[in-house]
Protein backbone atom coordinates (compact mmCIF):
# COMPACT_ATOMS: atom_id res chain seq x y z
CA UNK A 1 0.00 0.00 0.00
CA UNK A 2 1.46 3.36 -1.40
CA UNK A 3 0.56 6.36 0.78
CA UNK A 4 0.99 9.96 0.44
CA UNK A 5 1.00 12.18 3.26
CA UNK A 6 0.71 15.87 2.62
CA UNK A 7 2.82 17.99 4.95
CA UNK A 8 2.44 22.16 5.59
CA UNK A 9 4.80 23.83 8.14
CA UNK A 10 2.98 26.29 10.29
CA UNK A 11 3.69 28.78 13.02
CA UNK A 12 3.69 26.91 16.50
CA UNK A 13 0.10 26.77 18.13
CA UNK A 14 1.58 29.62 20.82
CA UNK A 15 3.52 32.09 18.83
CA UNK A 16 1.66 35.67 19.11
CA UNK A 17 0.80 36.61 15.14
CA UNK A 18 2.44 40.31 14.90
CA UNK A 19 1.03 41.70 11.47
CA UNK A 20 3.23 43.21 9.16
CA UNK A 21 3.42 46.94 8.18
CA UNK A 22 1.90 46.50 4.51
CA UNK A 23 -1.41 45.24 6.72
CA UNK A 24 -1.72 42.11 4.56
CA UNK A 25 0.58 39.16 5.67
CA UNK A 26 2.07 38.83 9.10
CA UNK A 27 5.89 38.87 9.78
CA UNK A 28 6.93 35.87 9.55
CA UNK A 29 10.58 36.20 11.41
CA UNK A 30 10.99 35.18 14.97
CA UNK A 31 8.30 31.88 14.67
CA UNK A 32 9.00 28.27 15.64
CA UNK A 33 7.62 26.47 12.55
CA UNK A 34 6.20 23.42 13.46
CA UNK A 35 4.64 20.61 11.47
CA UNK A 36 0.88 21.52 11.21
CA UNK A 37 -0.46 19.18 14.45
CA UNK A 38 -2.91 18.12 12.39
CA UNK A 39 -0.49 16.37 9.66
CA UNK A 40 1.33 14.44 12.60
CA UNK A 41 -2.06 12.11 12.78
CA UNK A 42 -1.65 11.49 9.07
CA UNK A 43 2.23 10.68 9.14
CA UNK A 44 1.26 8.14 11.75
CA UNK A 45 -1.34 6.97 10.38
CA UNK A 46 0.10 6.03 6.93
CA UNK A 47 3.41 4.87 8.98
CA UNK A 48 0.73 2.25 10.89
CA UNK A 49 -0.67 1.05 7.63
CA UNK A 50 2.54 0.44 5.91
CA UNK A 51 3.80 -1.64 9.41
CA UNK A 52 0.34 -3.69 8.38
CA UNK A 53 0.01 -3.51 4.69
CA UNK A 54 4.11 -2.67 3.30
CA UNK A 55 4.73 -0.63 0.68
CA UNK A 56 6.00 3.01 0.97
CA UNK A 57 4.87 6.42 3.04
CA UNK A 58 6.11 9.70 0.78
CA UNK A 59 6.12 13.03 1.92
CA UNK A 60 4.75 15.79 -0.02
CA UNK A 61 5.34 19.29 1.37
CA UNK A 62 4.89 23.28 -0.66
CA UNK A 63 6.86 26.06 0.78
CA UNK A 64 10.38 27.39 1.05
CA UNK A 65 13.63 25.86 2.31
CA UNK A 66 12.35 25.66 6.11
CA UNK A 67 9.89 23.15 5.21
CA UNK A 68 12.49 20.64 4.74
CA UNK A 69 13.00 20.68 8.91
CA UNK A 70 9.03 19.13 8.59
CA UNK A 71 9.58 16.95 6.06
CA UNK A 72 12.57 15.50 7.66
CA UNK A 73 10.92 14.80 10.71
CA UNK A 74 8.22 12.76 9.20
CA UNK A 75 11.24 10.96 7.51
CA UNK A 76 13.10 10.39 11.25
CA UNK A 77 9.21 9.23 12.22
CA UNK A 78 9.18 6.87 9.63
CA UNK A 79 8.20 7.90 5.91
CA UNK A 80 10.39 6.53 3.14
CA UNK A 81 10.84 9.85 0.84
CA UNK A 82 9.96 13.25 0.37
CA UNK A 83 9.06 15.47 -2.00
CA UNK A 84 9.18 19.64 -1.38
CA UNK A 85 7.10 21.91 -3.86
CA UNK A 86 9.66 25.05 -3.33
CA UNK A 87 8.82 27.91 -5.91
CA UNK A 88 9.80 31.61 -4.68
CA UNK A 89 5.66 32.04 -7.30
CA UNK A 90 4.50 29.93 -4.55
CA UNK A 91 4.60 33.28 -1.99
CA UNK A 92 1.16 34.07 -1.01
CA UNK A 93 -0.77 31.71 -2.87
CA UNK A 94 -4.97 30.74 -2.01
CA UNK A 95 -6.00 27.21 -0.94
CA UNK A 96 -7.19 26.60 -4.82
CA UNK A 97 -3.45 27.51 -6.04
CA UNK A 98 -1.67 25.30 -3.12
CA UNK A 99 -4.22 22.32 -4.02
CA UNK A 100 -3.41 22.46 -7.37
CA UNK A 101 0.39 22.24 -7.18
CA UNK A 102 0.27 19.47 -4.80
CA UNK A 103 -2.62 16.95 -6.87
CA UNK A 104 -0.23 18.08 -10.17
CA UNK A 105 3.23 16.78 -8.08
CA UNK A 106 0.77 13.52 -6.20
CA UNK A 107 -0.82 12.88 -9.71
CA UNK A 108 1.84 10.64 -11.18
CA UNK A 109 2.94 8.65 -8.46
CA UNK A 110 1.71 5.73 -7.51
CA UNK A 111 -0.48 5.69 -4.59
CA UNK A 112 -3.74 4.17 -2.55
CA UNK A 113 -4.34 6.78 -0.10
CA UNK A 114 -3.45 10.80 0.46
CA UNK A 115 -3.46 12.08 3.85
CA UNK A 116 -4.16 15.73 4.91
CA UNK A 117 -5.01 17.46 8.30
CA UNK A 118 -8.28 18.23 8.21
CA UNK A 119 -7.01 22.28 8.17
CA UNK A 120 -3.68 24.06 8.70
CA UNK A 121 -4.12 25.77 12.23
CA UNK A 122 -2.75 29.09 10.14
CA UNK A 123 -4.88 30.08 7.88
CA UNK A 124 -7.82 27.98 8.97
CA UNK A 125 -9.02 27.00 5.85
CA UNK A 126 -9.61 23.18 5.73
CA UNK A 127 -9.84 23.26 2.06
CA UNK A 128 -6.77 22.08 0.48
CA UNK A 129 -7.76 18.33 0.93
CA UNK A 130 -10.63 18.24 -0.33
CA UNK A 131 -9.82 20.00 -3.75
CA UNK A 132 -6.43 17.37 -3.93
CA UNK A 133 -9.25 14.89 -4.06
CA UNK A 134 -11.43 16.62 -6.58
CA UNK A 135 -8.44 17.29 -9.11
CA UNK A 136 -7.42 13.75 -8.62
CA UNK A 137 -10.88 12.23 -9.21
CA UNK A 138 -11.09 10.49 -5.86
CA UNK A 139 -13.38 10.71 -2.55
CA UNK A 140 -12.54 12.80 0.47
CA UNK A 141 -13.42 11.79 4.08
CA UNK A 142 -13.36 14.36 6.26
CA UNK A 143 -12.27 15.19 9.72
CA UNK A 144 -11.45 11.14 10.97
CA UNK A 145 -10.99 10.42 14.65
CA UNK A 146 -11.06 6.37 13.27
CA UNK A 147 -10.69 4.23 10.73
CA UNK A 148 -9.56 0.58 8.89
CA UNK A 149 -8.62 0.02 5.34
CA UNK A 150 -9.82 -3.80 4.41
CA UNK A 151 -8.06 -6.85 4.33
CA UNK A 152 -7.76 -6.88 0.70
CA UNK A 153 -6.35 -2.97 0.81
CA UNK A 154 -9.11 -2.32 -1.74
CA UNK A 155 -12.04 -0.43 0.24
CA UNK A 156 -11.60 2.15 4.00
CA UNK A 157 -14.09 2.56 7.00
CA UNK A 158 -13.81 6.12 8.80
CA UNK A 159 -15.31 7.47 11.36
CA UNK A 160 -16.59 11.07 10.82
CA UNK A 161 -17.59 13.53 13.61
CA UNK A 162 -20.26 16.31 12.73
CA UNK A 163 -22.77 17.92 15.18
CA UNK A 164 -24.40 15.08 17.84
CA UNK A 165 -23.44 12.20 15.53
CA UNK A 166 -20.93 10.11 14.39
CA UNK A 167 -20.75 9.16 10.80
CA UNK A 168 -19.71 5.64 9.62
CA UNK A 169 -18.40 6.16 5.51
CA UNK A 170 -17.22 2.91 3.88
CA UNK A 171 -14.98 4.35 0.34
CA UNK A 172 -13.28 2.20 -2.25
CA UNK A 173 -9.58 3.23 -2.71
CA UNK A 174 -7.73 5.30 -3.47
CA UNK A 175 -9.00 8.05 -1.34
CA UNK A 176 -7.82 10.84 0.53
CA UNK A 177 -8.50 11.45 4.68
CA UNK A 178 -8.48 14.57 6.64
CA UNK A 179 -7.32 13.69 9.79
CA UNK A 180 -8.47 14.98 13.37
CA UNK A 181 -7.39 14.88 16.88
CA UNK A 182 -7.88 11.98 18.36
CA UNK A 183 -7.15 9.15 15.15
CA UNK A 184 -4.10 7.92 17.22
CA UNK A 185 -1.17 9.10 18.93
CA UNK A 186 2.00 10.52 16.88
CA UNK A 187 4.71 8.87 17.24
CA UNK A 188 8.19 10.34 18.81
CA UNK A 189 11.04 10.21 16.08
CA UNK A 190 13.88 8.15 17.94
CA UNK A 191 17.39 9.27 17.48
CA UNK A 192 18.44 6.07 15.08
CA UNK A 193 15.21 7.28 13.19
CA UNK A 194 16.79 11.20 12.84
CA UNK A 195 20.39 9.33 11.89
CA UNK A 196 18.47 7.09 8.95
CA UNK A 197 16.42 10.44 7.88
CA UNK A 198 19.53 12.41 6.76
CA UNK A 199 19.98 9.57 4.10
CA UNK A 200 16.08 9.26 2.89
CA UNK A 201 15.89 10.93 -0.32
CA UNK A 202 14.52 14.46 -0.44
CA UNK A 203 13.86 15.95 -3.95
CA UNK A 204 12.86 19.72 -4.91
CA UNK A 205 10.81 20.63 -7.67
CA UNK A 206 9.73 23.98 -9.18
CA UNK A 207 6.46 25.00 -10.88
CA UNK A 208 8.55 24.67 -14.00
CA UNK A 209 9.16 21.04 -13.18
CA UNK A 210 5.38 20.06 -12.29
CA UNK A 211 5.04 21.83 -15.68
CA UNK A 212 2.83 24.91 -13.95
CA UNK A 213 2.79 28.22 -15.20
CA UNK A 214 4.02 30.71 -12.10
CA UNK A 215 1.70 32.99 -12.92
CA UNK A 216 -1.48 30.69 -11.51
CA UNK A 217 0.39 31.20 -8.18
CA UNK A 218 1.35 33.14 -5.30
CA UNK A 219 -0.34 36.54 -4.60
CA UNK A 220 -1.35 37.24 -8.61
CA UNK A 221 -2.97 33.94 -8.99
CA UNK A 222 -5.00 33.96 -6.07
CA UNK A 223 -9.27 33.96 -6.04
CA UNK A 224 -9.75 35.04 -2.70
CA UNK A 225 -7.86 38.80 -2.38
CA UNK A 226 -6.53 39.71 1.19
CA UNK A 227 -7.47 43.27 1.54
CA UNK A 228 -6.20 43.75 5.19
CA UNK A 229 -4.97 41.70 8.40
CA UNK A 230 -6.32 43.08 11.77
CA UNK A 231 -5.70 42.28 15.01
CA UNK A 232 -8.71 40.79 16.63
CA UNK A 233 -11.21 42.89 17.73
CA UNK A 234 -10.49 44.74 20.84
CA UNK A 235 -13.10 43.42 23.42
CA UNK A 236 -14.42 45.86 26.38
CA UNK A 237 -13.05 46.01 29.55
CA UNK A 238 -13.82 43.21 32.13
CA UNK A 239 -14.77 43.66 35.59
CA UNK A 240 -13.35 41.48 38.58
CA UNK A 241 -16.60 40.31 40.53
CA UNK A 242 -15.68 41.77 43.96
CA UNK A 243 -17.21 39.95 47.62
CA UNK A 244 -15.71 38.48 50.61
CA UNK A 245 -17.00 34.91 49.97
CA UNK A 246 -17.04 32.30 46.91
CA UNK A 247 -20.87 32.76 47.88
CA UNK A 248 -20.70 36.34 47.49
CA UNK A 249 -18.95 36.51 44.31
CA UNK A 250 -20.91 33.52 43.29
CA UNK A 251 -24.22 35.79 43.93
CA UNK A 252 -23.09 39.15 42.25
CA UNK A 253 -21.26 37.08 39.29
CA UNK A 254 -25.37 35.63 38.90
CA UNK A 255 -26.82 39.39 38.80
CA UNK A 256 -24.62 40.63 36.47
CA UNK A 257 -25.29 37.57 33.74
CA UNK A 258 -29.25 38.40 34.44
CA UNK A 259 -29.31 42.39 34.73
CA UNK A 260 -26.22 43.27 32.75
CA UNK A 261 -25.50 40.46 29.90
CA UNK A 262 -29.11 38.83 29.80
CA UNK A 263 -28.07 35.54 29.76
CA UNK A 264 -30.71 34.66 31.68
CA UNK B 1 -22.22 35.93 -14.45
CA UNK B 2 -26.01 36.36 -13.84
CA UNK B 3 -27.00 38.09 -10.63
CA UNK B 4 -28.74 36.49 -7.89
CA UNK B 5 -27.34 35.30 -4.25
CA UNK B 6 -27.35 31.09 -3.50
CA UNK B 7 -27.52 29.74 -0.06
CA UNK B 8 -27.78 25.71 0.17
CA UNK B 9 -29.81 24.82 3.08
CA UNK B 10 -28.64 21.70 5.36
CA UNK B 11 -30.78 19.02 6.23
CA UNK B 12 -30.89 16.26 8.81
CA UNK B 13 -33.28 13.38 8.34
CA UNK B 14 -35.33 15.83 6.70
CA UNK B 15 -35.19 18.47 9.68
CA UNK B 16 -33.54 21.46 8.67
CA UNK B 17 -30.63 22.95 10.65
CA UNK B 18 -30.75 26.47 12.85
CA UNK B 19 -27.57 27.11 10.86
CA UNK B 20 -29.48 27.06 7.47
CA UNK B 21 -31.15 29.94 9.02
CA UNK B 22 -27.84 31.92 9.85
CA UNK B 23 -26.95 32.18 6.51
CA UNK B 24 -30.76 32.34 4.83
CA UNK B 25 -31.21 35.40 6.71
CA UNK B 26 -27.75 36.76 6.31
CA UNK B 27 -28.12 35.86 2.48
CA UNK B 28 -31.47 37.99 2.01
CA UNK B 29 -29.79 40.76 3.92
CA UNK B 30 -26.94 41.09 0.81
CA UNK B 31 -30.01 40.45 -1.84
CA UNK B 32 -31.54 43.36 -0.99
CA UNK B 33 -28.52 45.34 -0.93
CA UNK B 34 -27.60 44.50 -4.25
CA UNK B 35 -31.28 44.59 -5.69
CA UNK B 36 -30.93 40.61 -6.35
CA UNK B 37 -32.84 37.60 -5.77
CA UNK B 38 -32.11 35.18 -3.18
CA UNK B 39 -32.54 31.60 -3.92
CA UNK B 40 -32.33 29.11 -1.62
CA UNK B 41 -30.76 25.67 -2.73
CA UNK B 42 -32.97 22.63 -0.94
CA UNK B 43 -31.45 19.26 -1.15
CA UNK B 44 -32.64 16.24 0.44
CA UNK B 45 -35.33 13.23 -0.36
CA UNK B 46 -39.32 13.84 -0.42
CA UNK B 47 -38.24 17.15 0.92
CA UNK B 48 -40.16 19.73 -1.05
CA UNK B 49 -42.83 20.50 2.00
CA UNK B 50 -39.65 22.27 3.92
CA UNK B 51 -39.67 25.45 0.72
CA UNK B 52 -42.52 27.35 2.56
CA UNK B 53 -40.62 27.92 6.06
CA UNK B 54 -37.97 29.28 3.83
CA UNK B 55 -40.06 31.65 2.48
CA UNK B 56 -40.65 32.64 5.83
CA UNK B 57 -37.21 33.41 5.67
CA UNK B 58 -36.92 35.44 3.16
CA UNK B 59 -36.13 32.82 0.04
CA UNK B 60 -37.44 34.40 -3.28
CA UNK B 61 -37.07 31.24 -4.98
CA UNK B 62 -36.01 27.68 -3.31
CA UNK B 63 -34.93 25.57 -5.50
CA UNK B 64 -35.70 21.63 -4.81
CA UNK B 65 -33.66 18.90 -6.09
CA UNK B 66 -35.44 15.55 -4.74
CA UNK B 67 -33.77 12.16 -4.82
CA UNK B 68 -33.95 9.31 -2.32
CA UNK B 69 -29.43 9.64 -2.90
CA UNK B 70 -29.79 13.22 -1.12
CA UNK B 71 -31.82 12.35 1.58
CA UNK B 72 -28.78 11.82 3.69
CA UNK B 73 -25.54 14.04 2.47
CA UNK B 74 -22.50 12.66 0.80
CA UNK B 75 -20.14 15.23 -0.79
CA UNK B 76 -20.04 13.34 -4.14
CA UNK B 77 -23.69 13.79 -4.56
CA UNK B 78 -23.58 17.02 -3.37
CA UNK B 79 -20.78 18.82 -4.90
CA UNK B 80 -22.51 17.00 -8.56
CA UNK B 81 -25.80 18.23 -7.94
CA UNK B 82 -25.26 21.55 -6.69
CA UNK B 83 -22.08 22.23 -9.47
CA UNK B 84 -24.92 21.32 -11.95
CA UNK B 85 -27.66 23.76 -10.63
CA UNK B 86 -24.56 26.58 -10.55
CA UNK B 87 -23.24 25.76 -13.86
CA UNK B 88 -27.11 26.49 -15.13
CA UNK B 89 -27.83 29.22 -13.23
CA UNK B 90 -24.91 31.51 -12.32
CA UNK B 91 -25.55 33.18 -9.56
CA UNK B 92 -23.29 35.63 -8.01
CA UNK B 93 -22.63 34.00 -4.75
CA UNK B 94 -22.88 30.79 -2.91
CA UNK B 95 -23.49 30.74 0.97
CA UNK B 96 -23.43 28.30 3.24
CA UNK B 97 -22.66 27.88 6.74
CA UNK B 98 -19.19 26.57 8.37
CA UNK B 99 -20.97 23.14 9.92
CA UNK B 100 -19.44 19.90 9.53
CA UNK B 101 -21.21 19.62 6.16
CA UNK B 102 -20.89 22.70 5.16
CA UNK B 103 -16.92 23.01 5.22
CA UNK B 104 -16.72 19.41 3.92
CA UNK B 105 -19.25 20.74 0.57
CA UNK B 106 -17.69 24.20 0.16
CA UNK B 107 -13.85 22.52 -0.23
CA UNK B 108 -15.17 20.60 -2.76
CA UNK B 109 -17.87 22.52 -4.45
CA UNK B 110 -15.31 25.96 -4.73
CA UNK B 111 -12.42 23.26 -6.36
CA UNK B 112 -15.05 22.26 -8.75
CA UNK B 113 -16.07 25.28 -9.42
CA UNK B 114 -13.09 26.88 -9.67
CA UNK B 115 -13.79 29.24 -7.52
CA UNK B 116 -12.43 31.34 -4.43
CA UNK B 117 -13.71 30.20 -1.20
CA UNK B 118 -13.94 32.32 2.28
CA UNK B 119 -14.21 29.50 5.12
CA UNK B 120 -15.45 30.18 8.47
CA UNK B 121 -16.39 33.87 8.10
CA UNK B 122 -18.24 35.96 11.32
CA UNK B 123 -19.15 39.15 8.95
CA UNK B 124 -20.10 39.70 5.49
CA UNK B 125 -20.50 43.17 3.51
CA UNK B 126 -20.49 44.23 -0.25
CA UNK B 127 -18.44 46.67 -2.03
CA UNK B 128 -18.93 47.57 -5.72
CA UNK B 129 -21.17 44.58 -5.76
CA UNK B 130 -18.54 42.14 -4.74
CA UNK B 131 -18.68 40.01 -1.30
CA UNK B 132 -16.22 41.17 1.26
CA UNK B 133 -15.91 38.58 4.00
CA UNK B 134 -13.99 38.91 7.28
CA UNK B 135 -12.73 35.77 8.94
CA UNK B 136 -10.78 34.94 11.75
CA UNK B 137 -6.94 32.71 10.95
CA UNK B 138 -4.58 31.47 13.76
CA UNK B 139 -7.81 30.63 15.44
CA UNK B 140 -8.40 34.02 16.13
CA UNK B 141 -5.09 35.83 16.47
CA UNK B 142 -5.65 37.78 13.70
CA UNK B 143 -8.51 38.79 10.72
CA UNK B 144 -8.37 38.49 7.82
CA UNK B 145 -10.47 40.90 5.50
CA UNK B 146 -11.47 39.62 1.81
CA UNK B 147 -12.76 39.30 -1.36
CA UNK B 148 -13.20 38.54 -4.50
CA UNK B 149 -12.60 40.14 -7.17
CA UNK B 150 -12.09 37.89 -10.26
CA UNK B 151 -13.47 34.87 -9.03
CA UNK B 152 -17.07 32.93 -9.95
CA UNK B 153 -19.06 32.24 -8.00
CA UNK B 154 -18.06 33.93 -4.90
CA UNK B 155 -18.34 31.10 -2.40
CA UNK B 156 -18.25 31.92 1.56
CA UNK B 157 -19.06 30.07 4.79
CA UNK B 158 -20.63 31.49 8.17
CA UNK B 159 -19.38 30.42 11.17
CA UNK B 160 -22.40 29.05 13.30
CA UNK B 161 -23.72 31.05 16.17
CA UNK B 162 -22.27 33.96 14.76
CA UNK B 163 -24.92 35.79 12.61
CA UNK B 164 -27.85 36.96 13.32
CA UNK B 165 -31.52 35.11 12.36
CA UNK B 166 -34.49 37.26 10.96
CA UNK B 167 -37.97 36.90 12.40
CA UNK B 168 -39.94 34.75 10.26
CA UNK B 169 -42.70 36.67 7.88
CA UNK B 170 -45.42 34.52 7.28
CA UNK B 171 -46.66 36.34 4.81
CA UNK B 172 -43.47 35.46 2.54
CA UNK B 173 -43.49 32.63 0.05
CA UNK B 174 -41.02 31.84 -2.39
CA UNK B 175 -41.26 30.45 -5.82
CA UNK B 176 -40.60 26.56 -5.38
CA UNK B 177 -38.65 25.15 -8.16
CA UNK B 178 -38.26 21.77 -9.15
CA UNK B 179 -34.25 21.56 -10.01
CA UNK B 180 -33.18 19.93 -13.03
CA UNK B 181 -30.40 17.48 -12.93
CA UNK B 182 -28.81 14.29 -13.67
CA UNK B 183 -26.84 12.63 -10.76
CA UNK B 184 -24.80 9.62 -11.69
CA UNK B 185 -24.44 6.67 -9.49
CA UNK B 186 -20.88 6.73 -10.06
CA UNK B 187 -20.55 10.38 -8.57
CA UNK B 188 -21.51 9.34 -5.10
CA UNK B 189 -18.76 7.99 -4.19
CA UNK B 190 -18.88 7.68 -0.52
CA UNK B 191 -21.26 5.77 1.51
CA UNK B 192 -22.23 6.55 5.13
CA UNK B 193 -23.07 3.08 6.13
CA UNK B 194 -24.05 3.88 9.82
CA UNK B 195 -25.25 6.78 11.84
CA UNK B 196 -24.13 7.05 15.48
CA UNK B 197 -26.26 9.20 17.90
CA UNK B 198 -24.89 11.02 20.41
CA UNK B 199 -27.55 9.95 22.83
CA UNK B 200 -26.78 12.41 25.68
CA UNK B 201 -28.55 14.98 24.09
CA UNK B 202 -25.76 16.92 23.96
CA UNK B 203 -25.73 19.82 21.76
CA UNK B 204 -22.16 20.28 20.10
CA UNK B 205 -19.36 22.90 21.25
CA UNK B 206 -19.86 24.50 18.21
CA UNK B 207 -23.70 24.88 17.99
CA UNK B 208 -23.98 25.64 21.92
CA UNK B 209 -25.78 28.54 23.05
CA UNK B 210 -23.41 28.33 26.36
CA UNK B 211 -20.33 26.60 27.27
CA UNK B 212 -19.18 25.82 30.61
CA UNK B 213 -15.04 24.40 30.23
CA UNK B 214 -12.84 23.42 32.46
CA UNK B 215 -9.34 23.22 32.47
CA UNK B 216 -5.57 22.13 34.70
CA UNK B 217 -7.31 23.62 37.35
CA UNK B 218 -9.97 20.86 37.51
CA UNK B 219 -7.14 18.64 39.22
CA UNK B 220 -8.71 15.80 38.02
CA UNK B 221 -11.70 14.03 35.55
CA UNK B 222 -14.06 13.30 38.77
CA UNK B 223 -14.14 16.88 39.31
CA UNK B 224 -16.01 17.64 35.94
CA UNK B 225 -19.06 16.67 37.61
CA UNK B 226 -19.28 20.16 39.53
CA UNK B 227 -19.46 22.27 35.76
CA UNK B 228 -21.76 19.16 34.65
CA UNK B 229 -24.14 20.65 37.21
CA UNK B 230 -24.11 24.10 36.48
CA UNK B 231 -24.19 23.42 32.84
CA UNK B 232 -27.62 21.36 33.26
CA UNK B 233 -29.35 24.25 35.39
CA UNK B 234 -28.01 26.85 32.64
CA UNK B 235 -28.33 24.22 29.62
CA UNK B 236 -24.73 24.48 28.79
CA UNK B 237 -22.30 21.99 26.55
CA UNK B 238 -18.94 21.27 28.77
CA UNK B 239 -15.81 21.77 27.10
CA UNK B 240 -11.97 21.27 28.16
CA UNK B 241 -9.23 23.11 27.31
CA UNK B 242 -5.67 20.99 25.70
CA UNK B 243 -4.33 20.40 29.02
CA UNK B 244 -7.24 18.66 30.13
CA UNK B 245 -7.53 16.51 27.25
CA UNK B 246 -3.88 15.43 26.68
CA UNK B 247 -4.37 14.69 30.68
CA UNK B 248 -7.19 12.50 29.50
CA UNK B 249 -9.93 13.84 31.45
CA UNK B 250 -11.56 14.54 28.84
CA UNK B 251 -12.65 13.31 25.23
CA UNK B 252 -10.75 14.83 21.89
CA UNK B 253 -14.45 15.95 20.92
CA UNK B 254 -14.43 18.44 24.10
CA UNK B 255 -11.25 20.45 23.52
CA UNK B 256 -11.76 23.81 22.55
CA UNK B 257 -8.59 26.13 21.06
CA UNK B 258 -6.95 26.40 18.25
CA UNK B 259 -6.11 22.28 17.48
CA UNK B 260 -9.78 21.72 18.86
CA UNK B 261 -12.79 23.26 18.64
CA UNK B 262 -13.40 27.20 17.37
CA UNK B 263 -16.51 28.00 19.82
CA UNK B 264 -18.37 31.28 19.60
CA UNK B 265 -21.27 30.51 22.10
CA UNK B 266 -23.14 33.75 24.19
CA UNK B 267 -21.82 32.90 27.10
CA UNK B 268 -18.21 31.32 28.05
CA UNK B 269 -17.57 30.11 31.63
CA UNK B 270 -13.51 29.36 32.19
CA UNK B 271 -13.36 27.42 35.03
CA UNK B 272 -9.26 26.51 36.10
CA UNK B 273 -8.17 27.79 32.59
CA UNK B 274 -4.90 29.73 32.84
CA UNK B 275 -5.75 31.02 29.31
CA UNK B 276 -3.00 29.74 27.20
CA UNK B 277 -3.07 31.54 23.61
CA UNK B 278 -3.68 28.76 21.71
CA UNK B 279 -7.28 28.26 24.35
CA UNK B 280 -8.06 31.60 23.75
CA UNK B 281 -7.69 31.58 19.80
CA UNK B 282 -10.59 29.03 20.53
CA UNK B 283 -13.30 31.08 22.02
CA UNK B 284 -12.36 34.93 22.01
CA UNK B 285 -15.54 34.97 19.61
CA UNK B 286 -17.90 34.15 22.22
CA UNK B 287 -20.29 36.68 23.18
CA UNK B 288 -20.04 36.95 26.84
CA UNK B 289 -16.99 35.22 28.79
CA UNK B 290 -16.71 34.77 32.47
CA UNK B 291 -13.41 33.05 34.31
CA UNK B 292 -13.09 31.28 37.70
CA UNK B 293 -9.49 30.99 38.62
CA UNK B 294 -7.58 31.41 41.44
CA UNK B 295 -4.69 32.89 40.32
CA UNK B 296 -5.69 36.58 39.53
CA UNK B 297 -2.65 36.81 37.04
CA UNK B 298 -4.28 34.55 34.77
CA UNK B 299 -4.04 35.72 31.10
CA UNK B 300 -7.84 34.48 30.74
CA UNK B 301 -8.56 37.65 32.78
CA UNK B 302 -7.53 39.78 30.05
CA UNK B 303 -10.28 38.56 27.70
CA UNK B 304 -13.28 37.78 30.13
CA UNK B 305 -16.13 40.54 30.60
CA UNK B 306 -16.78 39.31 33.81
CA UNK B 307 -13.84 37.77 36.11
CA UNK B 308 -13.65 36.00 39.89
CA UNK B 309 -10.53 35.29 41.54
CA UNK B 310 -11.39 32.53 43.79
CA UNK B 311 -11.43 28.43 43.98
CA UNK B 312 -13.07 26.94 41.56
CA UNK B 313 -14.71 24.25 43.89
CA UNK B 314 -16.19 26.71 45.89
CA UNK B 315 -17.20 29.17 43.07
CA UNK B 316 -18.75 27.02 40.63
CA UNK B 317 -21.25 24.73 43.13
CA UNK B 318 -21.99 28.59 44.41
CA UNK B 319 -23.23 29.99 40.70
CA UNK B 320 -25.10 26.73 40.27
CA UNK B 321 -27.66 27.17 43.46
CA UNK B 322 -26.99 31.58 42.52
CA UNK B 323 -28.56 30.92 38.61
CA UNK B 324 -31.36 29.06 39.91
CA UNK B 325 -32.53 32.36 41.09
CA UNK B 326 -33.10 33.85 37.71
CA UNK B 327 -34.10 30.80 35.77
Amino acid sequence: MNIIVCLKQVPDTETQIKIAPEGKSIVKDDIKWVMNPYDEFGVEEALKLKEKFGGEVTVVGLGPKRVTESIRTALAMGADKGILINDDALEGSDSFATAKALATAIKDLDYDLIFTGQRGVDDDMGVVGASIAEFLGIPQLSVIVKMEVAEDGKSLTAHRPVEGQVLVIESSLPALVTTQKGLNEPRYATLPGIMKAKRKPLEEKTLADLGLDPAQFGEGGRKVKILEITPPPKRTEGKIVEGETPQEKAAGLAKLLHEEAKIF
Amino acid sequence: MAPGVWTIVEQRDGEIRKITYEIVSEGRRLADELGQKLTVVLLGSDIKDKATELGHYGADRVLVADDPRLGTYTTGAYVSVISQLAKAEEPAMILMGASSQGKDLSARLSARMGAGMAQDCTAFSLEDGNLVAIRPTYAGKAYEKVTFEDSWPQMATARPNVMSIAEPDTSRSAEVVDASFNLEDSAVMTKVVEVRKDESGKIDLTEADKIVSGGRGMKGPENYKILEDLAEVIGATVGASRSAVDAGWRPHSDQVGQTGKVVSPNLYIACGISGAIQHLAGMSTSKVIVAINKDEEAPIFQKADYGVVGDLFEVVPALTEEVKKYL
